[in-house]
């Protein structure tokens, strides 16, 4: 089977995804009007914009340094750890500009909560794991009942109810990334974003987390960014092409190059440069 | 979570207020300790420089100390400062090759198990407190002898060893194997190749140790004080009787009641102060200059 | 090229017997060497016993628990410099785990990146200033300063606890040595803390900040519990520094006190500190013998804390996986 085709059945055969509603009736959480991120002296991504709506799964595709990390980063501010770091444009949550001088990342970063590429567990035992944003954050009622629904919203519990107070790092590569995942919707975020949550994974680990994304994303939103073409096929209901752009003196840069259903991506792009990419012929 | 709770990024709650002000009051106290670390170096080196430069003079040099002297006889440190640099000297002498050799034998020759009882044991020499070193050394040559420069090198000797020896070792395994393999490939027999090769190129690294352990016991006052303090008036440097040092020279000019001694104790503590760094930054510049040397060998 | 060619390469000069020789030499040699510093901690332990043997056979262990020193009546007990070196190195450890830690934090999370080279330098600067100029300040410029601004503040504010009792008449005793002392072991603890924190993986920390923890949340959070082990042993061996440093000590802890007192601005002495004073005007075989005694305690001390250090790192370093 062709690139093209095996996509073509993931998104038509395997998903058992519902049509999407017409867009009028999706609620917008996130809206970006032209961001920019630089860092120091060289631009990362330019000129994004796009919406992220509620409850869907929203895939972030493209070749290797085309910002797709960035892009997710801005969104809850990560970027911010990096000194060399600069944006501009806006970034509005419901409605709010978190790019505002004004607001306080911590509290970004509470409701928009993150999963990153390789699995980082606290070197705590894996009820302190979950427990220890809750208990930061004051949501410590009902401690251990929060604990115990987090991890079997992950997919955790059965295989770690007895053992509760184990060191976290004993658990294999992809239980450790539903810990993390564990850790992050505990403290109820809103949006939760997923930095390539499963290269780091086996394929049957692989397949646990993108079985997640569709039963959770009816109580959260989902933002994942994939080098895996299928997977954005297989879990997501919008995918979001970035590509690398060329400048005259050689420099790069990445950006936003089609948005739309992820059925429509796969199947009749609008632009040439993702049907390249999705058929294979580059990157 | 509804959109209405956004409103939480633009009016904290009283929680968040209060994890806030915490975060905030936590970084003022990192930035008050980082100052009130720099404040007690530059007030140390400001005491010094200030009280010490009003005294330097070409008498420092020329005259001697005479412990306990008559007040108004012009004093010097000439003698402590001959004392210090043969002391030092033949410290250094003993102590270097001593060490060198304990680490090619760590890092060239040894079987695991020995290796990481000789790390031990130059760990608790490391550890032993210099005025132990010193009561050693009395009970090992003094007594019965009396002092001598030579005892008092020997106490500095021994603070030193693991000084020089753990420095080495560390510089040692940053030669890269493949020097090694080279030079056996070509038949050299291993003493050969240790060396003429790896000691070698090891070489800027190992006296870069063996400074900074000049700079450790320059300014080591105990085992000097056991061993080699008792001194008559005049300049000395014949290491088999006591000569005076620097730093015994500060301790007792320090506790004596005379303030015109406390301005020559000044005076030396600027001069050791100054040697210290200057000897530790020439270290450091030698550090940097062998590191290179040994990464682009080891490309 | 013929057999013969090769025999000739075979029989190059530095190959055969003296070559072997040579490497039998440079070996011995560095064993002789390795053999040796092991032979001198032995040595270094035998010649106390055996200088402290008059003493021992006197006093037996009761010379741990008596008070005074009593040079004419030839009675002699370590407990007053017991007193001192405990007093004296915990408080240092009290005042100065704190702020090094705080510098070590600092230079880890808070500096902006062009700070944090110097600050780093300067304090371990403050490593090198030899004991003797820190204690050359100590009594001359810091003693003033306790006797006339510190102490008597303390007292007033807080003289209802008997540890500040009346000021010190000249600025000398246990705290001037504490400040001293910490002063000293500042340096240390820090330097070992701040590489201990930089270690620490930024993936940890960023899944703390990514739930939406403050930096100082996530220092207690992850930052401490990861480098728990290696902050112990720093400030194990920062106590060790400070159970054997005698010549700042004697030059600001006072004139000879021969009780245990209570109040902090007191005049006192540690282990050290007497050994470095009393040593060469010890009158009577007996007191020099006692003198060598105090040494073998320190020396006991000074290997206890190493051992202690070097077993906590083994054992955190086991925990986390890795290497130490």
């Amino acid at each position: 089977m062709s690139t093209s085709s095996t996509i073509e059945h993931a998104v038509r055969v395997e998903t058992k995804r519902q049509p999407l509603p017409p867009r009028e009736r999706l609620e917008q959480v996130f809206d970006l009007q032209n961001l920019t991120a630089i860092y120091g002296s060289k631009p990362a991504l330019k000129d994004v914009s796009m919406e992220v709506y509620k409850n869907l799964v929203t895939a972030v595709i493209g070749p290797s340094g085309c910002g797709k990390s960035t892009f997710i980063r801005c969104l809850n501010r990560m970027n911010d750890l990096v000194p060399s770091f600069r944006q501009t444009g806006t970034i509005r949550y419901h409605g709010q500009d978190i790019t505002a001088k004004d607001v306080d990342p911590v509290a970004v970063r509470r409701t928009i909560g993150m999963v990153f590429q390789r699995p980082n567990p606290f070197p705590k035992s894996i009820q302190d794991n979950v427990a220890w944003g809750l208990k930061v954050l004051g949501m410590k009622d009902n401690l251990s009942e929060r604990v115990e629904r987090a991890l079997t919203q992950a997919a955790l519990w059965d295989e770690v109810r007895d053992r509760l107070k184990a060191s976290a790092l004993s658990l294999s590569g992809g239980q450790q990334q539903r810990l993390c995942i564990a850790r992050a919707i505990a403290v109820e975020p809103d949006v939760v974003l997923m930095d390539e949550p499963a290269s780091a994974l086996d394929p049957i680990a692989t397949q646990a987390i993108e079985q997640l994304l569709h039963e959770l994303k009816s109580e959260y939103t989902f933002v994942i960014v994939t080098h895996n073409m299928q997977q954005a096929a297989r879990v997501a209901d919008m995918t979001a092409f970035f590509s690398i752009s060329r400048g005259a003196e050689g420099e790069r840069w990445g950006e936003l190059v089609e948005y739309d259903a992820t059925e429509k991506i796969f199947t009749a792009p609008s632009d040439k440069r993702t049907e390249d990419y999705v058929t294979g012929r580059f990157g | 979570m509804s959109a209405a709770d956004v409103s939480i990024l633009r009016r904290p709650n009283d929680r968040l207020r209060r994890r806030r002000a915490v975060n905030l009051a936590m970084e003022v106290l990192g930035w008050l300790a980082a100052a009130i670390g720099v404040a007690l170096l530059v007030i140390l080196v400001w005491s010094v420089a200030k009280r010490g430069a009003s005294e330097l003079s070409l008498d420092l040099f020329t005259k001697s100390q005479v412990p306990y002297a008559v007040s108004g006889t012009s004093q010097g440190l000439a003698n402590a400062f001959v004392g210090s640099l043969v002391i030092v000297g033949i410290a250094t002498a003993i102590a270097l090759p001593f060490g060198i050799l304990i680490a090619i034998y760590v890092s060239e020759f040894a079987p695991r198990a020995v290796r990481n009882g000789v790390n031990f044991v130059l760990d608790v020499l490391n550890g032993i407190p210099a005025i132990v070193i010193g009561v050693f050394i009395y009970g090992l040559i003094v007594l019965g002898r009396g002092q001598s420069g030579f005892a008092g090198s020997c106490a500095l000797a021994v603070l030193m060893l693991p000084l020089v020896a753990r420095s080495t070792i560390e510089i040692l395994a940053l030669v890269p194997n493949s020097l090694r393999e080279a030079a056996l490939g070509l038949g050299s027999p291993r003493w050969r190749a240790t060396l003429g090769i790896v000691v070698p190129q090891a070489i800027g690294g190992i006296l870069t140790g063996a400074t900074l352990a000049v700079a450790r016991v320059a300014g080591e006052t105990a085992p000097l004080l056991l061993t080699t303090s008792i001194v008559g008036p005049g300049v000395h440097w014949n290491p088999r009787m006591a000569l005076q040092s620097v730093p015994v020279a500060i301790y007792e000019l320090t506790d004596s009641p005379i303030p015109s001694d406390h301005a020559i104790a000044w005076a030396g503590a600027l001069v050791l102060i100054l040697f210290i760094l200057i000897v530790s930054l020439t270290a450091r510049w030698l550090a940097t200059r062998s590191r290179r040397k040994l990464a682009r060998a080891a490309r | 090229m013929s057999a013969l060619d090769t025999t000739d390469v075979a029989r190059r000069p530095f190959t055969g017997r003296r070559a072997r020789l040579g490497d039998l030499l440079l070996q011995g040699a560095a064993a002789v060497a390795a053999l040796g510093a092991t032979v001198i901690v032995g040595l270094i332990a035998w010649q106390l016993i055996k200088g402290a043997r008059l003493s021992l056979s006197t006093f037996g262990l009761g010379f741990v628990t008596d008070v005074g020193w009593d040079p004419v009546h030839l009675h002699f007990g370590a407990a007053t410099f017991l007193y001192g070196t405990a007093i004296t190195s915990f408080g240092a450890l009290l005042l100065g785990t704190p702020l090094a830690l705080g510098i070590a934090l600092f230079v880890s999370e808070l500096a902006p990146s062009w700070l944090r080279g110097p600050v780093t330098a300067l304090v371990e600067t403050l490593a090198a200033v030899p004991s003797v100029i820190i204690g050359l300040w100590g009594i001359l410029v810091l003693a003033p300063i306790m006797r006339d601004h510190v102490e008597p503040a303390l007292h007033s504010s807080l003289g209802f606890v008997p540890l500040f009792g009346p000021p010190n008449s000249v600025g000398t005793g246990y705290l001037t040595a504490i400040v001293v002392l910490t002063i000293m072991i500042v340096p240390i603890i820090s330097s070992i803390s701040r590489e201990l924190f930089l270690g620490v993986p930024n993936e940890l920390k960023e899944g703390a900040l990514g739930l939406g923890a403050t930096r100082w949340e996530t220092v207690r959070g992850v930052v401490f519990p990861y480098t728990r082990g290696g902050v112990a042993a720093a400030m194990i061996l920062g106590l060790g520094r400070a159970l054997g440093e005698a010549i700042a000590v004697a030059l600001v802890i006072g004139a000879f006190n021969n009780s245990i007192s209570g109040n902090v601005f007191g005049n006192g002495n540690t282990l050290g500190a007497w050994i470095a004073i009393q040593f060469l005007n010890a009158a009577s075989n007996l007191e020099k013998s006692s003198l060598v005694y105090l040494g073998l305690i320190l020396l006991v001390f000074s290997l206890v804390v190493n051992l202690l250090a070097q077993a906590i790192v083994r054992r955190s370093a086991r925990k986390l996986g890795t290497p130490s």
